[in-house]
């Protein structure tokens, strides 16, 4: 068992289109674009405020200095008679610091002074915390909105894709992009979106601070940005394709598991969990390899800038002194200088680190943009051409041709009229077309050449909403959604009320054993889980079509998995659901064969044959062979007999 | 939960987590050393005016940046491997835990849960793990580093710390306390996204066919919605954190200034103590700010954990007994001795007090009405579900007490509903023996009905088969099933009704052609049709969950009353028509 994962072992990633990617994920949040101005604004406060906030507190220290210093001055003096008293002893130095002070002699610290100062910087604080809070209130809010209408566009996306797509893509893989890609994408913004807009503010701010105390040694830290810049974006580089490789794998993971899960008991029947275990463990072993290398050369980004940085230190310091040495420089000013190019550096580190998370972040907006951007089917003419809401039923198949795959044609150059009302049956060996015909009459596909007219009308000229409000379907596959028996029966019709739903349940015999459960049409049917047998689900989807009550009917060996009795009672109510309504029968009982007022024998493709059951026995064609190998096979005489004669 | 967790997957990794804690501790005192040496830069070569001094000391401090640079990129890379390795750890326990799982367990949690707690609750644990890494060493020693050296300079003042560092510690408490249960929620709904989606990707064509695009948008919208107020709850209360921790801190400083200007004033204090004290109170903000991101992570994570252990924790219902054996050539025969069968929590049973045997070279048809049991009773067979009271022998042997291995292997189960996986043709056949040769698979095909179409295929038996097969028709599908059973050549085969899809004459030949390979086989067919089991051995009559009748088609129109009338009902249909 291969289980095969689609694009395995892939050649080499494509790169990242990260400028044109945050383009658009910067386009993604334009509905909140004022919201976003308004982040800007406050983080411009909070950092404002962060930046003053150590001013003042120097001002409380001073408050305190002075004190001290008051204290140590004879009481009594004033602040002149000491300065000159300090001049005439010689230490001028003193005399210079203390006339820059605001001391009182003898008095010791300003209790009060020290006390408002600080009830100030206490405001600020407060100011700065809700600038703060607020403006990661507002980025979650436009985050989640912005995921919200991602998931959203995913959603009705599916709805635009031409059917081929569920067939060739995993159906794990397109999962796993809206939870798990949308999840990281949406974690990565949340992380990354306040703290890159502080971080550049706060490395402009203290740029600005750097050059007003030293041009030279500003220049000196400028020397590291480009170098910085230079590191981040090479390691970034390298570590892009492995987040690709990473994202795209837990698709691929995902796909497994999915696929794994919802076939658990076949795998289980055949003893292939080994297997399954086995295939995981390849894809897991790949995300482990694509996931490490990832973080690591994406993690040594904030060591590799923090060691810019530090280069940085040690010069600023180095040529700092030495500038002092020869005295151009005061020691406050390089020890000022040295605490800002602490705090340009940091940040600066930061944005590193940010790189890393968007990085895998963008890998995992692109997977979700790439189904955003996958081919859709064809958009719905317009003006839409339609037969009126009375439709009549008259369905033409005028030389029609149609391929799923270019180079394998299906069916060619096929003809056939239904009149109104009449019943069709299609039969044929499998694999002829039968389901195909069903898929173009819905336009589930379009036909390559050739039309398909209802009541006169080039279906391809209709909107497809339109065409299919038209049907009613019954597809083998009974596929019933998580909810109440009742919403699935109300499915054919959302505004049925409560006494049509229970006629219609009642005319299909759903109603029976509905009523034997006990929470009655409240059942919810879970997930897999079965709550209803293969045959009850069925019955379901006839009481859905029933109540769809359409123009057209399509059975598609709808009642394969239903019991002989609840079979006989169905085909009576299809029968009356039939009547007066042109109806397409995928047929592999005879009786329903029978009853046909036009029988269509399809065979590669092709309707080799048409006619009534008498007429197309007695012509000795192609049905005739498939009516008497159905029936005369001495073979299977004793186990198998069909529904003859 | 979320520690047991990860130290449990750490236990085999302790090797690289010792040098990952001591590279990041010798990273973290290269941080701190390297402030000391600017001041002595400052001190000892400025202020005295030596160059010499200034020179060495630089070196020195390039030394130590190289020395640091080198010790975390170290760590880093071990950091990635192991919560990596973690990860798959997990990822790989979590899926062969799930495939020990019995339809029950499957059921119980919902396939779409099963798959995110794979996948995404993982990568929140496995990112806690790497965030932890960096953290768990730097962010403890800055902060009792802080601590010591504020102690060192005042102790009194220091018992400030005795209220910020409660305060800190109460109010991050309270907020991880408010986001866990918001992020229980909000993972209940990402399996709910993912199973909504899920669905309409199964059900694409009903989607269309009935137009129901606004009725599933809205649907989808629900969860959506949901799902968007949940995260952007939580994330708000992330938003919080960083602000609070700010302010408490912040104001922690003014009370520094405040109270330590007091002492200074009393005379108690230095005052270039004070500043160093701010400083270090601004060492501790860092290392809690640090810390803070772990914190932002850690009650995601820790749901996440919770739903992870829950499916490790998850007993299987089905699962080899302790004394079970491996027989490897069982014979085909099959007791049933007063089966009965309750789904867990149902009060009804689904089957009750089945008895019959099946003999090798037989075939046994199970008939009876929708939701009679008969399903359920073929899924007993392989142990896909466990009997609640009975016994079931297969070649004499108790299933209960043989390795599931050994009994699944000599079972070929062609299942109601045709199921095949991506891959190519013989990738599926071969599920049912890998061994078997290509020619082998033919055969099978031909069996089944199945290589006139495989063979025109272009790429035959390396056509490749989409997902559920899907690119195949329903009968092809159904064949391709069919012949994944014949190529296990089997001893016991479960037909359940597996020829509904396929039309008459198919069904036919495909009989016919079954027949010489069954022929040592015991062969058991659910059949909706009564004219198709005419020929049986034996017919089972089953009404809900009740065996109500055994024996040949002539010998239960004597005698058994449910059986002539699923009979008269068919036959008076088509005699009505004949």
């Amino acid at each position: 068992m291969s289980m095969g994962m689609r694009g395995r072992g892939g050649p080499p990633q494509k790169p990242l289109n990260f400028g044109p990617s945050v383009r658009r994920i910067l386009g993604m949040m334009r509905p909140d674009r004022f919201r976003m101005a308004w982040v800007v604004l406050m983080a411009g406060v909070s950092i404002a405020l962060a930046v003053a906030a150590p001013k003042i507190l120097g001002m409380a220290t001073d408050v305190i200095f002075n004190g001290v210093v008051g204290r140590m001055l004879p009481a009594g003096a004033s602040k002149e008679q000491v300065v000159a008293g300090l001049r005439a002893r010689g230490e001028t130095q003193l005399a210079d610091m203390l006339s820059a002070m605001n001391v009182v002699p003898g008095q010791g610290m300003d209790l009060s002074r020290l006390g408002t100062i600080l009830a100030w910087v206490l405001v600020l604080y407060v100011a700065a915390f809700f600038f703060n809070y607020a403006q990661g209130f507002i980025t979650a809010g436009v985050v989640q909105r912005a995921m919200y209408r991602l998931r959203a566009q995913i959603e009705a996306k599916l709805d635009r894709l031409p059917m081929s797509h569920f067939q060739e893509q995993s159906r794990g893989d397109l999962l796993s992009k809206v939870t798990n890609d949308i999840d990281n994408f949406s974690q990565t913004l949340n992380q990354t979106l306040t703290q890159l807009l502080n971080s550049v503010l706060t490395v402009v701010g203290v740029l600005i601070m750097m050059f007003s105390i030293s041009p030279l040694l500003a220049l000196i830290s400028l020397v590291s940005l480009p170098l910085m810049a230079l590191i981040t974006v090479g390691i970034a580089k390298r570590s892009q394709a492995q987040f690709i490789t990473q994202w795209k794998t837990t698709g691929e993971l995902n796909g497994h598991i999915e696929e794994m899960f919802t076939g658990h008991e076949i795998v289980k029947a055949f003893g292939q969990q080994r297997a399954a275990v086995e295939k995981f463990d390849v894809s897991n072993e790949r995300l482990f390899q694509a996931s490490s290398k990832a973080q690591f050369i994406s993690g040594i980004i904030m060591p590799s800038t923090t060691f810019v940085a530090n280069l940085n230190y040690v010069a600023v310091a180095v040529v700092g002194a030495l500038q002092v040495s020869s005295g151009a420089l005061s020691i406050g000013s390089v020890q000022a200088f040295i605490q800002y190019s602490r705090q340009f550096s940091q940040p600066l580190a930061q944005l590193g680190g940010m790189i890393n998370l968007l990085q895998s972040g963008v890998a995992s907006a692109e997977r979700v943009f790439e189904l955003l951007d996958a081919e859709e089917q064809r958009p719905d003419r317009e003006p839409a051409a339609t037969p009126g809401p009375g439709t009549v039923g008259r369905v033409v198949f005028d030389h029609v041709s149609f391929s799923y795959r270019p180079d394998e044609p299906l069916i060619t150059d096929l003809s056939l009229v239904a009149e109104p009302g009449q019943t069709v049956a299609i039969v044929g060996p499998t694999g002829a077309g039968k389901t195909t015909l069903v898929n173009l009459l819905m336009r589930f596909y379009e036909i390559d050449a050739g039309r398909i007219t209802i009541d006169g009308v080039d279906t391809a000229d209709m909107t497809r909403d339109d065409l299919r409000r038209r049907f009613g379907m019954v597809l083998q596959d009974a596929w019933l959604f998580d909810g109440t028996i009742r919403a699935n029966l109300a499915y054919g019709r959302l505004e049925a009320t409560e006494e049509e739903i229970i006629e219609a349940a009642e005319a299909t015999y759903v109603d029976h054993f509905v009523r034997s459960l006990p929470e009655g049409y409240d059942t919810v049917l879970g997930d897999d889980a079965g709550s209803l047998s293969q045959g009850q689900r069925q019955l379901m989807t006839i009481a859905r079509a029933w109540l769809a009550d359409p123009a057209i009917l399509i059975l598609d060996e709808a009642t394969s998995s239903v019991d002989t009795r609840t079979e006989v009672l169905i085909r009576r109510a299809m029968n009356r659901l039939r009547e007066s309504r042109t109806s397409f029968v995928i047929a592999h009982r005879l009786s329903t064969v029978r009853d046909a007022d036009l029988i269509l024998v399809m065979d590669h493709g092709r309707i080799v044959e048409q006619g009534r059951h008498e007429e197309l026995l007695a012509a000795g064609g192609f049905y005739h062979d498939l009516y008497v190998s159905g029936y005369q096979v001495p073979a299977v005489g004793e186990l198998a007999q069909a529904d003859g004669p | 939960m979320l520690l047991r967790l990860i130290l449990r997957n750490l236990r085999p990794h302790r090797v690289p987590l010792a040098a990952i804690i001591i590279l990041q501790l010798l990273q973290t005192v290269a941080t701190l050393y390297l402030p000391t040496l600017n001041a002595s830069i400052i001190d000892d070569g400025v202020v005295k005016g030596d160059t010499n001094v200034i020179f060495s000391l630089g070196g020195w401090m390039l030394v130590i940046t190289a020395g640091q640079v080198i010790c975390a990129i170290g760590a880093t890379y071990l950091s990635a491997i192991v919560a990596m390795r973690v990860g798959r750890q997990i990822r790989a326990e979590l899926f062969t835990t799930v495939e020990t799982f019995s339809a029950q367990e499957v059921g119980q949690f919902g396939a779409p849960s099963l798959i995110t707690r794979t996948t995404n609750d993982v990568q929140q644990v496995q990112m806690l793990t790497l965030m932890s890494f960096t953290l768990m060493v730097t962010a403890p020693i800055m902060s009792v580093g802080g601590i010591l050296l504020a102690l060192q300079q005042d102790v009194p003042l220091s018992g400030l710390l005795l209220v910020i560092i409660p305060v800190l510690l109460v109010a991050i408490g309270l907020i991880v306390r408010k986001m866990v249960p918001l992020f229980r929620r909000g993972q209940k709904l990402l399996d709910r996204i993912n199973s909504v989606l899920r669905e309409q990707i199964m059900g694409i064509s009903v989607i269309r066919a009935f137009v129901r695009r606004d009725f599933e948008e809205e649907r989808f919208a629900v969860a959506n919605r949901d799902l968007t107020g949940t995260q952007l709850a939580a994330t708000r209360l992330m938003a919080l954190m960083f602000p609070t921790i700010m302010l408490v801190v912040s104001a922690a400083s003014v009370g520094v200034l405040w109270f330590g200007g007091q002492r200074i004033d009393a005379g108690q204090m230095q005052i270039g103590a004070l500043t160093a004290f701010l400083s270090y109170i601004m060492q501790i903000l860092m290392a809690v700010m640090m810390a803070m991101f772990m914190f932002m992570m850690v009650p995601r994570a820790a749901v996440s954990a919770e739903r992870i252990q829950a499916v490790l924790d998850t007993v299987p219902s089905v699962s080899d007994g302790p004394d079970a054996v491996d027989r490897a050539a069982l014979g085909g025969r099959l007791d049933f001795d007063d089966v009965s069968f309750t789904y867990p929590g149902a009060q009804a049973p689904v089957l009750s007090g089945i008895s019959f045997t099946a003999e090798p070279g037989t075939t046994t048809a199970i008939i009876g009405s929708t939701g009679s049991g008969k399903s359920t009773l073929l899924n007993l067979i392989p142990r896909l579900l466990d009997r609640t009271s009975g016994s079931i022998r297969v070649g004499g042997h108790e299933t209960a007490r043989l390795t599931l291995d050994s009994l699944r292997g000599v079972i070929g189960l062609v299942p109601q509903k045709a199921y095949l996986f991506s891959g190519t043709v013989a990738s599926n056949l071969r599920m049912g023996n890998p061994q078997a040769t290509d020619e082998e698979l033919w055969e099978a095909l031909r069996i089944a009905q199945a290589a006139d179409f495989v063979a025109e295929l272009p790429e035959g038996l390396q056509a490749s088969v989409g997902q559920g097969g899907t690119n195949f028709s329903g009968g092809q599908r159904q064949r391709l099933c069919i012949a994944r059973a014949v190529v296990g050549s089997p001893a016991l085969y479960l037909f359940d009704d597996s020829f509904s899809a396929l039309d008459f004459a198919t069904d036919a030949r495909l009989r016919a052609a079954l027949k010489p390979v069954t022929t040592e086989a015991t062969v058991l067919i659910v059949a909706q049709r009564v004219n198709t089991i005419l020929g049986a051995d034996r017919i089972l009559v089953l009404d809900e969950g009740r065996l109500v009748g055994q024996g040949t088609h002539a010998e239960l129109m004597d005698s058994c009353p449910t059986y002539q009338e699923i009979v008269t009902s068919q036959l008076t249909e088509e005699e009505a028509r004949a």
